[in-house]
């Protein structure tokens, strides 16, 4: 997958949620016969995403939460979102 | 090994179909409508189901639909904080009932299709006009915005329609298309000389879903079940027995697999009587084939026991008469070449009538 552009808004669309697994004490990632676990980060990235903000703010909020470096933040959740993207679990607007 | 919460369930709401497809999961002893769990015992177990880890349920049938309470069970289901995928024909449903689907929380819709143009669709759906009205659904489905996933099972007779199967799962906006050659378990197990694939044509399906996953990357995802009886190595059936996913049959038998009612010796609880906690951890028919002290050799000792767990139990019994032997899909069973030897007679049939599914 291309890198995503830093205005475009990444948003999960319709049939993919996240929802807390009580039973098993994490986060996933409810897709169309898809059940993702996702760690702390993963679950971080995903709570950013609000179906208005774009990529670049997404980025900036993660980069002063973790207190990291905006470049290497990008380049890893593109990568996450990336792959989500192949499978269909993630739309650019 | 401690035994894993469920993670999926697969609850058949009813064995009614308009439909008679003569591959049809359900079991040859149909379930009547009389026998069919009331909506307050579906409701509760998916209460049971999600306080167990259950996260993903799949309402399914025969025809969903043609339960006259669906939309108070996907309200149900998704009040227990279920991921609610409805698998269906799409007979039976109105754009109203979509609708009031929808509004009821729906996550997701897996449309069956048994061809990819009228003439094979109503004949091997055994229902004239049901090809017409799927059409319709799928563009009710698209304008009301439900995810969407096309399933098409492949056999030797519409196997040749694969490549327009993946060109109408995109222009009806599907995100997933299902390619599943048919198993033959249920009604299919009737009709293998009519259904069975060749060889070639197994390994042309394979070649086709593989370019296609190239060709389509990011815009069609493509979930593919080859034709296991040509296969070398088994399915990962059910991700193993009674380890991620259960069954409830119309009637509230609790069933580690929809087939699973074809090994005779084993007895299954229904959840009228125990619940679905006590089934899961508990029941002799769910602990039958978990971890490995049942399996035999080659299993025993294979190093790929962890990760096929022997293959299928239903198919090991079908075809040796053992359902503790390795599914004779495997390269090293005994069975093995005896299976490919039935698999080529099968596909070599040439006058087979089909043998079409009863109603129940």
């Amino acid at each position: 997958m291309s890198p995503i552009p830093a205005d475009s808004i990444p948003y999960l669309p319709r049939g993919v949620r996240l929802h807390r697994d009580h039973v098993r004490a994490r986060w996933v990632l409810l897709a169309p016969e898809r059940t993702i676990a996702l760690d702390e980060i993963g679950h971080a990235i995903l709570s950013e995403l609000d179906g208005a903000r774009p990529f670049a703010d997404v980025v900036a909020r993660l980069a002063a939460k973790f207190d990291a470096p905006a470049p290497q933040i990008a380049d890893d959740v593109s990568g996450f979102l990336g792959t989500l993207r192949a499978r269909r679990f993630l739309e650019l607007a | 090994m401690p035994v894993p919460p469920p993670i999926a369930m697969l609850a058949e709401l009813t064995h009614r179909c308009p439909l008679s497809c003569p591959y049809c999961s359900n079991p040859l002893e149909l379930a009547a409508k009389a026998q069919e769990l009331p909506t307050q015992t579906w409701i509760d177990a998916f209460d049971q189901a999600a306080a167990l880890g259950v996260l993903q349920l799949h309402l399914s049938g025969g025809e969903p639909a043609a339960r006259q309470d669906l939309v108070e069970l996907v309200a149900g289901a998704r009040a227990a904080g279920l991921y609610t995928n409805l698998i269906t024909s799409g007979l039976g449903l109105t754009q109203a009932r979509l609708e009031a689907l929808s509004e009821a929380g729906l996550d997701h819709i897996q449309l069956s299709l048994q061809g990819t143009d009228a003439e094979m669709a109503d004949r091997i759906g055994g229902m004239k006009g049901a090809f017409a009205r799927k059409m319709k659904l799928a563009q009710w489905v698209s304008e009301i915005g439900f995810p969407l996933t096309l399933n098409v099972v492949l056999h030797r007779q519409n196997l040749h329609q694969l490549p327009r199967a993946l060109e109408m799962a995109q222009e009806m906006g599907a995100r997933r298309i299902e390619v599943a050659t048919v198993q033959f378990h249920g009604w299919a197990m009737q009709n293998r000389n009519a259904l069975m694939p060749s060889k070639a044509q197994a390994d042309e399906a394979a070649a086709l879903v593989a370019q296609a996953r190239q060709n389509l990357k990011g815009r069609l995802v493509i979930d593919f079940v080859p034709a296991d009886y040509h296969e070398d190595y088994p399915k990962r059936c059910m991700g193993g027995w009674g380890s991620s996913g259960l069954n409830i049959a119309p009637d509230g038998t609790v069933l580690p697999c929809h087939a699973a009612q074809t090994i005779p010796h084993l007895r299954f609880p229904n959840l009228r009587e125990q619940s679905l906690s006590e089934i899961w951890y508990h029941s002799s028919g769910f602990n039958a084939y978990r971890g490995d002290d049942w399996m035999q050799e080659p299993c025993r000792s294979c190093a790929l026991k962890t990760k096929d767990f022997g293959g299928c139990r239903c198919q090991a019994l079908a075809i040796t008469g053992d359902a503790a032997a390795t599914d004779p899909t495997c390269i090293k069973s005994p069975a093995h070449q005896k299976l490919q030897a039935m698999a080529d007679q099968f596909a070599g049939t040439e006058h087979a009538p089909l043998v079409m599914r009863e109603n129940a």
